[in-house]
C-alpha cells in the first residue's frame, strides 16, 4: 500500500520533472520562434533562447542544490555562532566550550587516529591486492569477493563484526571468531570494542574492510592502464618484481592513489554509522560525527553546539575540496 | 630457469590472494551461516563448529510418582529427556556428583530400590515392584549429543515478530523514489554542463565539484529546522516520505551531476554537430541522441544512489520519523542492537535481510558500479 503510494509519488514526480522541461522549453520556442522567421529576428531569436535555456536545464538542479547544499552550509556557520535553539548570538562561545570539552578532544584524536589509518592501510591493502590478482586466472572472482563489502551498510557491517569481536567470560565457549582464535592460541578472551584506545583500532577495520575493495577496483585498472613498455624496459634491465612494483609501477599511478587516499579521507571524516551501532561513542572510541548528531538531539538538542562540530568537520574537509576543485578545472580547461 | 624460479613465487601469489579473499569473505559467511543455525546451538557454540555435533550436559526432572502406571506388578514412570528435539544420549546418571556414570541402554540402581534404564534416544523408565511415592520426580542427569541443525525459524522470527519486515517495505519506499527522481534533473543540468555555453559555466562546474565532499553533518540542522518551519507552516508533520526522497534527491545530485556530466562531455561532438544541422533543438538533442546515449552513466549513478539510499542510516532517522511504519531497515537494526543485544540468531538474521537486497544488487550489476567508480575517481587524478 505504502509502497504503491511511493511508485504513484516517483511516477508523478518524473512526470512534473519531464512536463517542466518540456513546457519551458516550449514556451520559450513560442515567444522566440527561430524556424519560420528569416534574416536577422531569426538569428537574434536564436542568440535570445541560447542565452536562456541553459538556465531553464540547470534551474531544478540549482534550486535543489541551493535548498539542501549551499543554504545549509552557510546557515550552519550562522548557527555555530548562536545558542541552543539559534537565536541568541553567542559570538565564539561553542568553539570556546568545544575546545576545553574533554570529549570534543576525544572525537578530535579519534579521528586524526581514523585518518591516519583507515586510508593507508585501504589504499595499501587495496594496491597489493589489486597488484596480486591482475597475475592469476582466477583474479576476477577473488576481487568480486573482496569488493563485495562496498554494498554492505555501516550497521550490517557493525552487526557482522560485533559478532566477531563478541565476547563471553573465560571458561565458556567463545562464539566471537577473535576470541575463539586468541583462547586456541592460549590467550585471554577479551571484550575488544571496550577496551578504551584499542577499540578505535577494531572499529576501524570494518572501514578498512568495507572500503578496500573501492581502492582495490580503481588502483587496478591504473595498473593496467600502465604502459607495457615501462615495465618491459624494467625486466630487460634485471629488475626483480619488487623493484618493478614499487619503482616502476606505484610512481605511474601516484595521481590515482591521491585520489584514492582522499576520497576514503572524506568518508572517515564523516564515519558515523559505525562508531553508533558499536559502541555509541562510550568507552572513549567517540569521533565527530557522532559526536555532533549526539549534539543535536542531546537533553532537547543544542542546535549550536552540534552545528559548530560540523563546521570543524566541514573545515578538515576543505584543503580536500581545493584540491579536487583544481583538478577538474585543469581537467576542464583541457577539454 | 625462470619457470623453476617462478612457480614458487606463483604459489605464494595464489595463497596469499586466497588467504586475503578468505579474510574478507569469513565474517559475512560467518553471519550468513549464524543466522541458519539453530538459535540454541547459536548461543553456544561457534558458527565454524556448525557442521560438527556439539554436546551438553543438561538435567531433566522426571514426571511425579502420579503418572506411573501399572505394568506386569510392576509401577513405571516413562518418558523422553530429549522431548523431542533429536540427539542422541550418550551418558546419564542420577546424582550430581556423577552424572555421568550410566551408558545409555545400561540400568542403574536408584537408592530406593528403583531401577532407571535411559535408552540412546533419550527415551527412560523408571521401574519399581512398589508403588512409587513422593511428588516430586527423579532428577536425571545427562550428556546428549545434538546434531547440527540449520532452521529458517530466525528469518520467520524476525520478519513478523521484530519488524523487520515493515522495515524492509520502509526501506524500499525510502530507496526507489530516491533513486529515481534525481536522474532526471542531473540529466539535463549535466547536458547544459557538458554541451551549452554559457557566461559562469566553469564556476558552476567547479561548485558541483566542491558540492561533492560537503559533509552531510553541515545540511542536517539548518534542514531540520527547515522542515519543522514548513511542517509548522502547512500544517503537515515535519518527518514525511516526501522530506526525505527530496533530500536524498539533493545531496545525490552533485554526485549524479558530475558523474553524467564527465560521461556525455565525452561523447563525440560530431553527433550533436549534424543534429544540429538537420534543424534540432538543444532539447530535441537532448531527449533523442544524450539520453539513450548515457545510459550506461545513468546505470552507474542509480546503482550508486540505491545503494547509498538503501544503507544510509543518518538522513533516515533525522529526516524520517521513528515509528513502526517509518523506521527503516538500518535504524531497525541498530535498535536491536540496543535492545536485543544478546540475542544473536534475531541479529544476524535481521543483518542478513537488511545486506540481501544491496548484494543482490551488487552481484547482478557490478560492471556498472566499476565502471561509475572509475568515472567518478580516476578522471579526477
Amino acid at each position: 500500500m505504502q509502497l504503491i503510494a511511493a511508485i504513484v509519488t516517483m511516477i508523478a514526480g518524473v512526470l512534473a520533472c519531464a512536463a517542466y522541461f518540456w513546457a519551458t522549453n516550449f514556451v520559450l520556442d513560442w515567444i522566440f520562434p527561430s524556424k519560420g522567421l528569416s534574416g536577422a529576428a531569426a538569428s537574434r531569436n536564436l542568440r535570445i533562447t541560447n542565452a536562456i535555456r541553459p538556465w531553464l536545464f540547470l534551474a531544478p538542479a540549482l534550486f535543489a542544490l541551493t535548498i539542501y547544499l549551499i543554504y545549509p552550509v552557510i546557515q550552519s556557520v550562522y548557527l555555530s555562532f548562536h545558542g541552543r535553539a539559534g537565536q541568541n548570538f553567542v559570538g565564539l562561545r561553542n568553539y570556546a566550550w568545544m575546545v576545553n570539552d574533554g570529549e570534543f578532544r576525544q572525537s578530535i584524536f579519534n579521528n586524526f587516529l581514523w585518518l591516519l589509518v583507515v586510508p593507508a592501510l585501504s589504499t595499501f591493502f587495496g594496491l597489493i591486492i589489486a597488484a596480486l590478482t591482475d597475475r592469476i586466472w582466477w583474479g576476477n572472482i577473488a576481487k568480486t569477493l573482496i569488493f563485495m563489502p562496498m554494498a554492505i551498510s555501516f550497521v550490517g557491517a557493525a552487526v557482522i563484526w560485533k559478532f566477531i569481536y563478541d565476547y563471553r567470560s573465560a571458561g565458556s565457549e567463545q562464539i566471537g571468531l577473535l576470541n575463539a582464535i586468541v583462547v586456541a592460541l592460549g590467550g585471554e578472551p577479551q571484550a575488544w570494542i571496550t577496551l578504551p584506545f584499542w577499540n578505535n583500532f577494531f572499529l576501524m577495520v570494518i572501514l578498512i574492510w568495507i572500503q578496500t575493495g573501492f581502492a582495490m577496483v580503481i588502483l587496478s585498472a591504473a595498473l593496467r592502464g600502465i604502459p607495457e613498455e615501462t615495465i618491459e624496459a624494467a625486466v630487460i634491465d634485471g629488475a626483480n618484481g619488487w623493484q618493478i612494483f614499487f619503482k616502476i609501477m606505484v610512481p605511474q599511478i601516484w595521481g590515482t592513489i591521491a585520489v584514492v587516499w582522499t576520497t576514503i579521507t572524506i568518508l572517515v571524516l564523516k564515519v558515523f554509522d559505525i562508531v553508533l551501532a558499536m559502541t555509541n561513542g562510550q568507552w572513549q572510541s567517540q569521533v565527530l560525527a557522532n559526536l555532533m548528531f549526539d549534539w543535536m538531539f542531546r537533553g532537547g538538542g543544542d542546535f549550536g553546539r552540534g552545528a559548530s562540530i560540523a563546521v570543524v568537520i566541514m573545515i578538515l574537509v576543505i584543503p580536500i575540496m581545493i584540491w579536487n576543485i583544481r583538478n577538474a578545472a585543469k581537467e576542464t580547461a583541457g577539454h | 630457469m625462470t619457470t623453476s624460479k617462478r612457480s614458487p613465487l606463483t604459489w605464494a601469489v595464489h595463497l596469499s590472494v586466497l588467504l586475503l579473499v578468505l579474510l574478507w569473505t569469513l565474517p559475512t559467511a560467518g553471519l550468513l551461516i549464524s543466522s541458519l543455525r539453530d538459535k540454541d546451538q547459536l548461543a553456544v557454540s561457534g558458527w565454524w563448529t556448525a557442521l560438527s555435533t556439539s554436546s551438553r550436559n543438561d538435567v531433566a526432572r522426571a514426571p511425579s510418582s502420579e503418572s506411573q502406571i501399572e505394568r506386569d506388578g510392576t509401577f513405571v514412570i516413562a518418558g523422553n529427556l530429549l522431548q523431542g528435539q533429536g540427539g542422541e544420549i550418550s551418558a546419564f546418571g542420577f546424582s550430581s556428583r556423577e552424572p555421568t556414570a550410566f551408558k545409555p541402554g545400561e540400568t542403574a540402581e536408584l537408592n530406593d530400590g528403583e531401577r532407571l534404564t535411559v535408552q540412546s534416544d533419550g527415551s527412560f523408565e523408571i521401574v519399581s515392584d512398589t508403588r512409587m511415592e513422593g511428588s516430586r520426580g527423579q532428577r536425571i542427569f545427562f550428556t546428549a549429543s545434538t546434531p547440527p541443525r540449520f532452521t529458517l525459524e530466525n528469518y520467520g522470527e524476525v520478519l513478523s515478530a521484530a519488524g523487520i519486515g515493515r522495515s524492509f517495505i520502509n526501506s524500499l519506499t525510502v530507496a526507489v523514489p530516491s533513486t529515481v527522481i534525481p536522474i532526471l534533473i542531473a540529466a539535463f543540468a549535466a547536458y547544459a554542463l557538458a554541451w551549452m555555453s554559457f557566461p559562469g559555466r566553469a564556476i558552476l562546474i567547479a561548485v558541483v565539484v566542491g558540492l561533492l565532499v560537503v559533509p552531510l553533518q553541515m545540511s542536517l540542522i539548518p534542514l531540520l529546522r527547515l522542515y519543522n518551519d514548513v511542517g509548522a507552516f502547512l500544517g503537515v508533520p515535519a518527518k514525511t516520505y516526501m522530506g526525505i526522497w527530496l533530500a536524498h534527491t539533493g545531496f545525490g545530485l552533485p554526485l549524479a551531476i558530475y558523474l553524467l556530466r564527465n560521461y556525455m562531455a565525452g561523447l563525440p561532438r560530431e553527433i550533436m554537430e549534424s543534429a544540429r544541422v538537420d534543424g534540432a533543438s538543444d532539447f530535441d538533442i537532448f531527449v533523442k541522441i544524450i539520453l539513450p546515449l548515457s545510459f550506461p552513466a545513468l546505470a552507474s549513478f542509480a546503482i550508486f544512489q540505491f545503494l547509498w539510499t538503501w544503507n544510509d542510516l543518518l538522513v533516515a532517522i533525522v529526516f524520517l520519523g521513528a515509528g513502526n511504519d517509518q523506521l527503516v531497515l538500518t535504524g531497525r537494526l541498530v535498535n536491536l542492537l540496543g535492545s536485543r543485544g544478546g540475542n544473536w540468531e534475531i541479529l544476524t538474521a535481521s543483518a542478513f535481510i537488511t545486506i540481501v537486497v544491496p548484494l543482490i544488487v551488487f552481484f547482478a550489476l557490478q560492471r556498472y558500479l566499476v565502471r561509475g567508480l572509475l568515472a567518478g575517481s580516476v578522471k579526477g587524478g
